[in-house]
């Protein structure tokens, strides 16, 4: 029970994060409209994806200072699950672009290149880039200790390069994206109150369960690795 | 020889004094190996005569904006072949012994400063190569050859820690491509974006300077990431 609090935490909040989302009252806004409450799905994942990845990067650090071989197995599990919350992240957004941004006009699909070029989908497809290649480096090295350090080094670069770029391009590119000043869902007045009781909840819900299954991966490759090295 | 591959943690290491006698004496040796080794410069060279070429055929004389984009993309591609060799021609055997006589910070110091003369010259050769096939779209030859040196150093400076990690790892050149192209991103927009003052798109007042500045602390940041990481992939 003392170790499994958050797990119980994580169902309730994503609960109430989907039934509360589905149902509780929203700000009327003519170009979204019921749109608005995919806020509560999309910009989670983009959340959890970065809370992903950060924790990835912070076991890669720890991996460089003590040369653990379950720091590094840690690393790669928060990163491949912030993967995939950041390819969800994708989807969400292509549904609900496809809904405000793309021209009723044309097929959604002809939208795309316009759309492509949005600021906020290019930081996001640079740091979904770099971790891919991180998984294709880790794969293209045999030697375990090896892999283990050369991916750490590379997962702390890329990431501390991937900062000042989520930061500058904005500023260099014109946008349609909330949150052109900055970043979206950090300041306070972006979002009405009524959702915010749904929002920040939900983001800590996503997250977690991003943790919960990151946990259970990492779990399994240590179990793994202790029956290869019995072997 | 046997004593240093049972160090394992790096942190072992005593932080050192850098010795500059040794960075210079790298740093020469590499220039060395280059002009008696002809054929890896030549290939270079060749590598942006015949790209430089086939875009002449494909495009003659491309409008200012394709010609600033064309050229970009060409120094990116230079930049990763000229810059990829750095790590790749080191032999296991000649690594140990460079173990023996330097440190991490000297050898990559030594690597970075040999990148950042060997794009420079790059960089001027497909600059002028552009002009001669391709016209010459800028109003101020001059800024535009100041920036492209910028860029040079920059891409040079990333990827000659990319080549680093890419050496420890199985196909080294296109995995520094795919390792590279996303961290490049950020720096590749600014510099398209600061050329454009040399074919006098006019700024607003400091922007170009904020630019040249924000360039400058990105290459601060890159060499001194380079100096912190480089020492754990020097040990094996």
């Amino acid at each position: 029970m003392r170790k499994s609090w958050w797990k119980i935490l994580c169902v309730a909040l994503l609960a109430y994060a989907v039934i509360g989302g589905i149902l509780l009252p929203v700000p009327e806004i003519p170009q979204l409209q019921e749109t608005i409450r995919n806020l509560y799905y999309h910009v989670c994942m983009w959340f959890a994806m970065m809370i992903l990845f950060t924790t990835s990067v912070v076991y890669s650090i720890k991996y460089l200072r003590t040369l653990d071989i379950s720091y590094d197995l840690r690393a790669r599990s928060f990163a491949a699950v912030g993967l995939v919350m950041g390819l969800l992240g994708y989807g969400t957004g292509a549904i609900w672009a496809a809904y405000t941004w793309a021209d009723p006009n044309n097929p959604a699909y002809a939208s795309f290149g316009s759309i492509a070029r949005e600021p906020k989908l290019i930081g996001a497809a640079m740091a979904i880039l770099v971790y891919f290649a991180y998984f294709i480096l880790r794969d293209s090295v045999t030697d375990m200790d090896r892999r283990a350090r050369v991916s750490a080094v590379y997962n702390i670069f890329a990431y501390a390069m991937l900062f000042p770029s989520i930061w500058i391009v904005p500023r260099l590119l014109p946008s349609l994206h909330p949150g052109q000043e900055g970043n979206p869902a950090l300041n306070f007045n972006d979002i009405d109150a009524r959702m915010r009781m749904v929002f920040y909840p939900a983001v800590i819900g996503w997250t977690l369960l991003g943790a919960w299954i990151a946990t259970l991966k990492i779990r399994l490759d240590i179990l793994r690795e202790k029956k290869w090295s019995n072997a | 020889m046997l004593s240093l591959s049972t160090e394992v943690n790096p942190r072992i290491d005593k932080p050192h004094n850098l010795r500059l006698q040794a960075v210079i004496s790298l740093f020469r040796k590499d220039l060395l190996l280059e002009l008696r080794q002809q054929h890896a410069l030549y290939g270079v060279m060749l590598y942006v005569l015949s790209t430089v070429f086939v875009l002449y055929l494909t495009l003659d004389q491309p409008v200012a904006e394709t010609w600033n984009a064309l050229f970009w993309v060409m120094q990116l591609f230079v930049c990763i072949n000229a810059v990829a060799k750095s790590f790749l021609q080191e032999s296991r055997g000649r690594m140990l012994y460079f173990h023996t006589i330097a440190g991490p910070a000297e050898f990559v110091i030594a690597k970075v400063l040999y990148n950042l003369l060997l794009m420079a010259g790059m960089n001027m050769l497909t600059l002028l190569l552009f002009i001669a096939f391709m016209g010459d779209p800028t109003d101020s030859f001059w800024l535009f050859a100041g920036i492209s040196c910028l860029g040079a150093f920059g891409l040079s400076l990333i990827f000659t820690m990319l080549a680093a990690i890419a050496s420890k790892a199985m196909q080294q050149a296109s995995l520094m491509a795919i390792l590279g192209f996303p961290v490049i991103m950020p720096q590749l927009l600014l510099l398209m974006r600061l050329s454009k003052l040399a074919f006098s798109e006019t700024f607003a007042a400091g922007a170009d300077l904020g630019i040249v500045w924000l360039l400058l602390a990105l290459d601060a940041s890159v060499i001194l990431l380079t100096l912190i990481l480089f020492p754990f992939l020097w040990k094996d």
